[in-house]
């Protein structure tokens, strides 16, 4: 019977673990809904900027507040989650600090200390967090688009990582005691635990704090395994794919947009004096499937596009920066991002059920993302300078944009007297071409 | 204009070719307002002795306004019309006064068949004076404060904050910095097509909210490097009835101004 710790350990562990990897499998699976891109160029750049912006955070420090907490609360996950490692061997061998053996006292002193001081520091910084973002009234952690879920997500996490450092303390203070007693051998130096907690537990007898730290230990090890598969379900889900989404970023000037192809062919055509016109079309293939222009719904989005609106934060740092937005309009590029993935997920759901999708008579455009929204955009850009993740929220407002144009001629009409204008009389307004230079002639 | 504009295909007549093409633009070539812009940039060209030549009649539309708006069609009809016509004059250097025309010939028109070396006005201005062909002596803005607003499609969409601040400072003015620049500039509300249509419903334009910031300043000059950002912002600066007070000038006016031209 000895022995049931270790196997009830081993199999929440190999439950975790798989839960998690199918979480992973299936938003690669979503991510594939889109259309390919190719995104593989200049992979030393993508490195360095992968490096430079998801590693080292290098554009949270434009808000310097925020910035610095962010990094501490990262950093120091990161680093405390290195105890899972010994976790995961203490529970499964069990083993008691099974890392102590490994490092050396000296080292291993150092090492758990580091993990004291940086967990005091994600605390401070988590209560900080909560603090700013339910009390302080900061305009993009308020704004409507994250009433319901995303405002509880935020909390969540926040309350999440608050239990997991309390759990790492407890469990610490406990066996510090036990150690000063002499009932576990000493290993480790403890310095918050120790001088803050500690004395606490001054009074409880061997079997409660034995409880208590074996409880705390427990705690934390389950916790661990609920927060990585809550992270399908969470903006968090950054954590991950803020790597690879900063890898398969833009490289190329922030104004440049893509030019389609298919449009150029028949352009060229059309422009072509040597053409005739009475010629048979070319034979067309049976299996092309026609050309659509622009996008309606996620399916009409590149992959890039769908990893950017999984990685999304929601930290409307974008909607904050957005022009449109600043001066009251509809538009709010975190939205764009936020109704995305929204509606990713809603496909998902549907593919899940019915092994496949199943038209369910709703699109991206119009059932999530309002055309006014999609109008009000300037293309400035600020949304994409300001993401701490490059995310472009301005790519797909402007697929959805050449959707109504193309598809549904559904500009605004002032729009389409400027586009009239322009094909007429080669510039936007209803002047004549062969006035073009008589500036030249005015004093 | 006291000196004569020719064109490329007066150029090409003469069997020469000149050292860049300028592109004027549509807001450059029937604008009122766009127009003085142009014309102070031919005055700086010819006054330097750069031999340049612009496309006149045989110049379109670049495009941007159909792109953005969502209208590939159009912007590639364009595009492909000028591209054709370019490529006939050989041509390998092109500057434009509008950061749209800058960005859309120097990024968009190469997967079209269109490369060239494109230039916004200030860049080209800026090599000038490193060349030392071009000499700016700008006492006459002594004791004047002037602001610079970001246009995006030069910044932003292209990464050149410092051109037009290099030839600011050789004004001797004061170059005060408003609290959103360079990267962080904020839109005069025009691009993406805006020019052309009224803005959805809000709480007030993007060029008021802009001005207002610019004006914060308290500027003599609010300067700019855009036709479509120098309308905005003085749209703006009537709108706070400061137009007696504050001149909305493009780079190239305040230039021209400086060497009395
Ligand atoms: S590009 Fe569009 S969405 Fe992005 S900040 Fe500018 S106006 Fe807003
Ligand atoms: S798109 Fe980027 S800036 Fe905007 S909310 Fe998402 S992560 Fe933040």
């Amino acid at each position: 019977m000895q022995y049931i710790d270790n196997i009830i350990f081993f199999i929440a562990l190999i439950a975790g673990f798989g839960f998690f990897f199918k979480s992973l499998k299936e938003i690669y699976r979503n991510i594939q809904l889109g259309k390919k891109i190719d995104r593989t160029d200049n992979p030393s750049v993508r490195w360095k900027t992968m490096a430079k912006v998801a590693l080292g955070q290098s554009k949270m420090g434009k808000r310097p507040i925020a910035g610095f907490l962010h990094v501490i609360v990262y950093v120091g996950f990161v680093i405390i989650n290195i105890e899972l490692i010994e976790i995961i061997v203490d529970g499964i061998f069990g083993t008691h600090r099974f890392l102590a053996g490994i490092f050396g006292d000296t080292l291993y002193g150092v090492f758990t200390a580091t993990l004291e001081i940086l967990a005091l520091l994600v605390i401070i910084a988590v209560v900080l967090f909560f603090i700013r973002r339910n009390f302080y009234g900061v305009k993009r952690l308020t704004m409507k688009e994250l009433f319901g879920w995303p405002k509880q997500d935020a909390n969540w996490i926040l309350l999440i990582e608050f239990a997991l450092m309390t759990a790492f303390f407890t469990m610490n203070s406990a066996d510090w005691v036990l150690q000063q007693r002499g009932v576990l051998a000493e290993h480790g130096n403890f310095p918050v635990s120790s001088g803050l907690i500690a004395p606490l537990f001054g009074n409880f007898g061997d079997s409660t704090l034995v409880f208590l730290e074996r409880g705390a230990w427990w705690f934390h090890f389950v916790g661990i395994l609920f927060f990585m598969n809550y992270l399908y379900y969470s903006k968090h889900l950054h954590i991950i794919l803020a790597f690879p989404n900063t890898w398969f970023a833009n490289l190329q000037p922030k104004g440049k947009f893509n030019n389609l192809d298919s449009v150029t062919k028949e352009i060229k055509l059309m422009m072509d004096p040597n053409a005739d016109p009475y010629a048979a079309a070319p034979e067309a293939d049976p299996n092309a499937v026609p050309d659509k222009f622009g996008a309606n719904d996620i399916f009409d989005l590149n992959q890039v596009q769908l990893l950017n609106a999984y990685s999304c934060t929601e930290c409307g740092r974008c909607t904050s920066v957005c022009p449109a937005n600043i001066t009251g309009k509809k538009l709010s590029p975190r939205k764009i991002m936020m109704d995305t993935r929204d509606r990713i997920e809603e496909v998902a759901k549907n593919i899940n059920k019915n092994g496949k999708f199943v038209d369910d008579g709703k699109k991206l455009l119009d059932d999530h993302i309002q055309r006014e929204e999609l109008w009000a955009c300037t293309t400035c850009n600020a949304c994409v300078e300001a993401c701490p993740v490059l995310i472009d929220p301005l790519s797909i407002i402007f697929e959805m944009r050449r959707f109504l144009v193309m598809e549904q001629s559904s500009a605004p009409s002032e729009l389409n007297v400027m586009m009239t204008n322009v094909e007429n009389n080669a510039a936007p307004w209803a002047y004549n071409q062969a006035d073009r230079l008589n500036w030249a002639k005015e004093n | 204009m006291d000196f004569t504009i020719k064109t490329m295909a007066e150029y090409a007549a003469e069997g020469k070719a000149p050292e860049v093409l300028f592109f004027v633009g549509c807001a450059g070539s029937f604008d009122d307002r766009a127009k003085k812009i142009t014309k102070a940039f031919c005055k700086i060209l010819h006054k330097v002795g750069v031999e340049f030549a612009v496309l006149g009649q045989e110049e379109s539309c670049n495009g941007d306004p159909a792109k953005r708006a969502g209208n590939e069609f159009i912007f590639q009809m364009m595009a492909l019309t000028n591209i054709e016509i370019m490529n006939a004059y050989e041509v390998k250097k092109i500057v434009t006064s509008c950061p749209h025309c800058f960005n859309i010939i120097k990024n968009e028109y190469p997967s079209l068949g269109g490369n060239y070396e494109v230039l916004h006005h200030t860049q080209f201005l800026r090599k000038l004076m490193e060349d030392g062909r071009l000499k700016i002596e700008g006492g006459s803005f002594k004791g004047k404060k002037i602001t610079f607003h970001d246009p995006c499609y030069l910044g932003r969409a292209n990464g050149e904050y410092e051109a037009p601040r290099m030839l600011l400072e050789k004004l001797d003015a004061e170059l005060v910095e408003m609290k959103r620049c360079k990267s962080n500039g904020l839109c005069c509300g025009a691009g993406g097509a805006q020019m052309f249509k009224e803005p959805e419903k809000g709480d007030k334009d993007i060029n008021v909210e802009r001005t207002e910031e610019a004006l914060s300043e308290t500027p003599n000059i609010i300067a700019t490097g855009c036709p479509f950002c120098n309308t905005m912002m003085t749209d703006g600066v009537k709108h706070f009835n400061k137009n007696d007070e504050v001149a909305v000038k493009d780079i190239v006016e305040l230039l021209a101004e400086a060497e009395d031209l």
